[in-house]
């Protein structure tokens, strides 16, 4: 580890300089998905089942075809057969093939040369479907007698006997349960749901494709990850990715929905059927929330043993979730592992199921499966709080994972935050305030992996000094301000002589998505390796300047200087220095590091919230909110906060408004932003925040991936206070006014 | 000898065991040695696992050192928003 | 289908376009005049990304047909700035990371702009009511309601 992190004194690190996209931002000038044109472009429109589940008999674009101005038409017999495993599911998703899986599944798309007349041919292309049963309901879904959505797609860890709906099935635990359960002197074993939700991002999935005849084409699209949207597209389509070209745009939003194709293989295969004109495909609110994202829904039980001084003493959870009607898309496989990650427990035991429902192919939300299992296993954990009469702090300080806790997950943990989130909580002003009539607060801890990942980063010394740092991870939440400060605190160079690119495939190695909170971590992380070859070779340079050895030269505020007395007197040499006469010592200077990034370190959270729930009408309103988290190391403290702030809020909403509400025909009924409702600003107070920095050792700064935790804790904190305000405990999300108030009147008999 | 830890649905397809001990310096070594010694879990390690090697978890890195006396968890594959 | 010929001033400057009747006013802006700030992000008047004035009036331009911007006044998030000195809500979003995607900031500066003429010194109930149609869901709203109401108090000279 260097020095500088040891002490702990950093000349950047830490403060909050403007961000380098902010100017383009406030002033409209930031290029988004749906604001990039090409020349000669075309428009497409695309055709999506009505139906929940439904049998493609006829596809007739006929009449389509005959308007003046369109230009092609593609269904599922212009792709390419014999797809396998992941790759055959997103062609699958991308057009469907005999059967339309789910409400708004594409059939069919046609370019044309406006936007409107592609609508209207959409609407000129004749379906001919049979419909077929449907199942929406996760546990309707594994019963007996359900709609069989695909037969034979359970893969080996499914027990005989099972639904063919149950596609995967997993298990794990330490400890013995039974002696646990027996040692407690309360158990409690309780349900509860979570409905589907949606990532929300305000910018609709876009992009502007063209493919050639020979197969070699360009892509511009908001995406989180270009190099997943060239290698999926590239596998749906059958063309080489390598004569993919994919540019990312500005991306307005991704929590995990850009991480994956939906549409995008559509305008490439468009385009090479108009001759290679590009194609330029935009998504409307409605397709957006009927054919991306959203989350899984959930069932969950959860039984947990506590002794009358809230020592834990066993605990278990069955989860059940679907994620579409896709196998391997719900995070079944995150959620179990998430459960119990803040408690060191003797005794723990996690079963799971994925189940197939007609609904869309579920994406990447903000800690998949994370904040379902919070809201299940801290629900209760608060439940008995309150039985036992125990301070939910208290009680999680007692239990609390800390490092050499052996994981409900398995490993043991290296050094973590939580304790210090739970102390920092319980100290802050918040927790003391006083709350009136109708008034309740809530308490959650929350958990989330992070991720390092493929990681390829280019850093090159300009001719004047200054330094371009070339990344391959989308910036949504300011990771370029973050990523730029580290590379000038490692170069010893002021943040605004290094600018941060977000560059094209063609221009880097392979990038995973910024996804698993990773970019500050994983591509910061990658920068100052990058930063450090390029110091060294700046090291090399000077020394032969002064004809001393290599060792002889150190790094130290932008400049080589010689290391000690002995190696000679000469004066710093500079970065600009260098750099100036770069071509004359050897060429250009540059540092590279590429890498699957490991060291990542969990980051904890806890989380407190007062709410006051109006007896008349059931709505909660929230009246303050703290999201303490550990951080690692905070880069740039304000994107640290906007994280925090960011989680909390998607989080409340997924609390308290937000659902895919289906009918009985398995249409989603509230495809629109006035009926799927986001929290708005006059439905939240202030974020407060504190940033605990307990170091990650294995990043050069100590920093820990902010992005995920922060959604969590909000479900069952929110819970919580509403249980203490309302008198009632909603052990199904979201908890609507109108649920609320039902709950209160049953109570009240 | 590196220990294994299966999740339970895995151990079916290595005859039950809950840990398998398998001679291994990286985890790329380790996950050829364990369908090697247990054929049937061959479809479950090529579908993707995350590996937990003491106390780091390495999504993907088949080079990554594991010592004889580490405690190997297998995952499944982690995703992340 | 027959074009209609539209002339407009936007952000001081007189303008024409041809727009079918079903265009919307932010279609017109971002496809046939290049004035690509303004975004879409529900086309039903939801959101507020597509928020411009029209002849001072605050309004989604997404629910406003291209024809009816005929010898109107438009003012759009690219007309905000006075040439390179940025309107002080802009300045105060840059230095209170108000933004993190940034989709949705030019519909709220265009907004918020809105409200101080109305009411320079909007409490931060008002504030938040104000700024309801506007959504944004990378930020949590904390950071955008104290850049305008500090931007607020710099305007009234008491910042």
């Amino acid at each position: 580890m260097p020095k500088d992190n040891a002490t702990g004194e950093f000349r950047l690190i830490g403060t909050r300089p403007n961000r380098p996209d902010g100017l383009d931002k406030v002033t409209g000038r930031a290029r988004y998905g749906a604001d990039i044109v090409a020349p000669n472009m075309l428009h497409a429109a695309v055709v999506r089942s009505p139906h929940a589940h439904a049998r493609i008999k006829k596809i007739d674009a006929t009449k389509a075809l005959a308007l003046e101005g369109v230009k092609a038409v593609v269904t599922r017999a212009d792709l390419p057969k014999g797809l396998t495993g992941e790759d055959l599911n997103l062609q699958e998703n991308t057009l469907a093939g005999d059967v339309a899986l789910y409400d708004g599944h594409a059939v069919a798309a046609v370019a044309a040369s406006s936007a409107l007349l592609a609508q209207d041919a959409a609407r000129l292309i004749e379906v001919e479907y049979e419909v077929l049963p449907h199942v929406i309901d996760v546990d309707a879904a594994m019963a007996k007698g359900a709609p069989v959505i695909r037969e034979g797609a359970a893969d080996y860890s499914v027990p005989e006997g099972m639904h063919p709906n149950v596609v995967r099935h997993m298990e794990f635990g330490h400890g013995d349960l039974e002696a646990g359960f027996a040692a407690a002197d309360l158990v409690r074993e309780q349900s509860y749901k979570t409905e589907a939700t949606h990532q929300g991002y305000i910018e609709p999935h876009a992009c502007l494709g063209q493919l050639g005849e020979d197969g070699r084409g360009e892509m511009w699209v908001c995406t989180q990850g270009h190099w997943y949207i060239r290698r999926m597209s590239a596998a749906v389509l059958g063309i080489e990715a390598a004569n993919l070209r994919v540019t990312p745009s500005e991306i307005g939003g991704g929590f995990g929905g850009k991480t994956t194709i939906f549409m995008e293989p559509l305008a490439l295969a468009l385009s090479r059927k108009a001759g290679g004109r590009p194609v330029k495909l935009v998504m409307s609110r409605a397709e957006v929330l009927r054919a991306t994202g959203p989350t899984a829904s959930a069932s969950m039980d959860v039984k947990i043993g506590m002794t009358k001084d809230g020592k834990i003493t066993a605990a278990s959870v069955n989860f059940r979730m679907q994620g579409g009607a896709f196998v391997g898309m719900s995070p079944i496989g995150e959620a179990l592992p998430c459960a119990f990650a803040c408690y060191d427990l003797p005794a723990v035991h996690h079963v799971g199921y994925e189940v197939l429902a007609n609904r869309p192919k579920a994406a990447a939300y903000r800690a998949p499966g994370s904040p379902m299992a919070a809201f299940a296993v801290e629900s209760l954990v608060d439940e008995m709080c309150r039985e036992l009469k125990l301070d939910p702090i208290d009680v999680r300080l007692k239990n609390g994972a800390k490092e050499g806790t052996k994981s409900s997950y398995g490993p043991v943990y290296n050094r973590i935050g939580l304790v210090e989130t739970l102390e920092a909580a319980k100290a802050h002003p918040n927790y003391a305030i006083k709350l009136g009539p109708n008034q309740g607060r809530g308490v959650a801890s929350g958990f989330w992996f992070n991720h390092g990942g493929e990681t390829s980063v280019s850093l090159a010394i300009g001719e004047d000094g200054t330094v371009q740092v070339s990344i391959g991870t989308p910036d949504i939440g300011g990771s370029r301000a973050s990523i730029g400060l580290m590379a000038a605190e490692k170069l010893g160079i002021a943040y605004e002589d290094v600018r941060v690119n977000v560059v094209e495939t063609g221009a880097l190695g392979v990038n995973e998505p910024t996804h698993g909170s990773r970019a500050t971590f994983a591509s910061g992380k990658a920068a100052v390796e990058a930063a450090e070859q390029a110091i060294r070779e700046m090291c090399r340079r000077a020394a032969k300047e002064w004809d001393i050895p290599e060792e002889a030269v150190e790094w130290k505020d932008g400049a080589a200087m010689p290391a000690g007395p002995n190696a000679g007197k000469f004066p710093p040499m500079s970065i600009a220095e260098i750099a100036s006469k770069m071509g004359s010592t050897g060429g250009p200077i540059s540092g590279h590091h590429e890498v699957t990034a490991e060291g990542v370190g969990a980051s904890f959270g806890t989380h407190v919230v007062d709410v006051e729930v109006d007896p008349e009408t059931g709505r909660t309103t929230v009246l303050r909110y703290l999201v303490v988290q550990d951080a690692g190391r905070a880069i740039h403290p304000a994107y640290v906060e906007g994280q925090y702030q960011g989680g909390a809020a998607q989080g409340i909403g997924w609390a308290l408004n937000e659902e895919y509400v289906y009918g009985e025909d398995g249409r989603l009924q509230n495809p629109m932003f006035l009926d799927y409702r986001i929290p708005v600003a006059s439905d939240l107070p202030m974020i407060d925040t504190v940033i605990i920095e307990v170091p990650n050792p294995g990043h050069p700064y100590g920093v820990r991936g902010v992005g995920e935790t922060g959604i969590s804790p909000p479900l069952p904190a929110l819970a919580a206070a509403v249980a203490e305000a309302a008198g009632v405990r909603l052990r199904s999300l979201p908890m609507t006014p109108a649920k609320v108030l039902a709950a209160m009147r049953a109570r009240k008999g | 000898m590196a220990r294994v830890h299966l999740w339970s649905s895995l151990r079916r397809l290595a005859g039950g065991a809950e840990v398998v001990e398998v001679e291994a310096a990286t985890v790329g070594q380790m996950l050829d040695a364990l369908v090697k010694a247990h054929p049937g879990l061959a479809p479950a390690i090529e579908a993707g696992v995350s590996v937990a090697v003491d106390d780091e978890i390495i999504a993907n890195a088949r080079h990554s050192p594991i010592h004889p006396e580490s405690e190997i968890y297998l995952l499944q594959r982690l995703k992340g928003g | 289908m027959t074009k209609h010929h539209v002339t407009t001033i936007v952000n001081g400057e007189t303008v024409e376009f041809l727009t079918e009747p079903r265009e919307t006013l932010l279609d017109c802006l971002r496809d046939h005049l290049g004035l690509t700030g303004s975004k879409e992000g529900c086309g039903t008047g939801d959101c507020g990304a597509c928020s411009v004035t029209l002849d001072g009036v605050l309004v989604s331009s997404c629910l406003v047909l291209g024809v009816e911007a005929e010898g109107k006044k438009i003012e759009t998030i690219e007309g905000m700035a006075a040439g390179a000195e940025l309107h002080p809500l802009q300045r105060k979003f840059i230095e209170h990371a108000a933004l993190q995607c940034g989709y949705c900031t030019p519909g709220i500066l265009i907004a918020a702009k809105a409200l101080l003429a109305d009411n320079p010194d909007p409490t931060e109930t008002e504030v938040r009511y104000w700024l309801a149609g506007n959504l944004c869901r990378c930020t949590g709203y904390d950071k955008i309601i104290r850049a305008v109401m500090d931007a607020a108090a710099e305007m009234r000279g008491v910042a």
